[in-house]
């Protein structure tokens, strides 16, 4: 099971009480982007089997987005932390190298 | 037919009320908005996820940026008003969402109600605490429930699913009852 951990209220709740929303830190390209970068940006991602960074919304809490960090085999939960940044916080980063030495995903490892 | 007014074998009764309820959405922590909730309410701001009670007001913790003042009836229109002025100037908003939702009232043993909303919701009901909301998934539904005292459970849900909740409630309330 899925347990994540709201940064909004400090719900702990499972899976059910939250609803997805794909990869973390993409970059929107808009018009003026050439094709190759609006091709990634709306069909290229990591899907990681292990360390993957994720956006998740507290869909039937406090309706908050955030971001989680987890291991997709084995649904370890590394952390959350606010949706208002475009990178894992560094703390974070060194939890995850701790507990999964060699990780990479996109540049970051 | 179902009765909602009659305790069922484990002693829990169901019963609704129709209430005010308004919702306020603002910066729940900038001290100005804080001070005109406060002002017109009579109750403190509560802290994330709790919810307070002064006589039949209660304020309840919604989101970070959003709270529901539950009140009588008769006074929904005057502390609408005062809201309204009182947060003049504010990024808030206030809304009168009494005819959206539903409010029921499950009474009876302490074990039993929590068993009760146990067997609907991914709550650990051991662990729930007096005076906190918990805004969660019923079954099929959103719904946010506290418990003000021992033995009296209050949940509210949208009123267009309340006729769902009231099923799940009552079959959720009987003895031994296995839901999948």
């Amino acid at each position: 099971m899925l347990i994540l951990t709201c940064p909004c209220c400090g719900v702990s709740g499972e899976e059910t009480e939250f609803h997805g929303g794909g990869e973390a830190h993409l970059t929107r390209e808009g018009p003026g982007a050439d094709d190759a970068a609006l091709e990634g940006y709306l069909f290229h991602r990591e899907n990681p089997r292990g360390v993957h960074f994720e956006r998740w919304r507290h869909v039937y809490g406090c309706g908050k987005w955030f971001h989680a960090a987890r291991d997709t085999a084995t649904l370890e939960v590394f952390g959350v932390y606010p949706a208002q940044t475009t990178s894992p916080p560094e703390d974070l980063l060194a939890v995850i190298r701790e507990k999964r030495p060699g990780w990479t995903w996109r540049g970051l490892s | 037919m179902f009765d909602p007014a009659q305790a069922h074998d484990t002693g829990v009764a169901i019963t609704t009320s129709a209430p005010g309820m308004i919702t306020l959405r603002g910066a729940l922590e900038d001290t100005a908005f804080k001070a005109a909730v406060e002002e017109v309410s009579g109750l403190t701001v509560p802290e994330p996820r709790e919810i307070v009670q002064s006589g039949e007001h209660r304020l309840a913790w919604m989101g970070p940026d959003e709270a529901l003042l539950i009140l009588p009836r008769d006074a929904l229109c005057d502390t609408l008003a005062a809201l309204e002025t009182a947060l003049k100037g504010h990024h808030a908003l206030v809304a009168d969402m009494s005819d959206a939702r539903r409010l029921f009232h499950l009474t009876g043993p302490d074990a039993a109600l929590r068993d009760t909303l146990a067997r609907l919701c991914p709550v650990d009901m051991r662990a729930f605490q007096l005076g906190e909301i918990r805004r969660t998934r019923l079954a099929q539904i959103a719904a946010a429930f506290w418990m003000g005292e021992e033995g009296r459970l209050n949940l509210i849900c949208f009123r267009s699913v309340a006729q769902y909740a009231e099923d799940l409630l009552s079959d959720a309330a009987g003895k031994g009852v296995v839901l999948h």
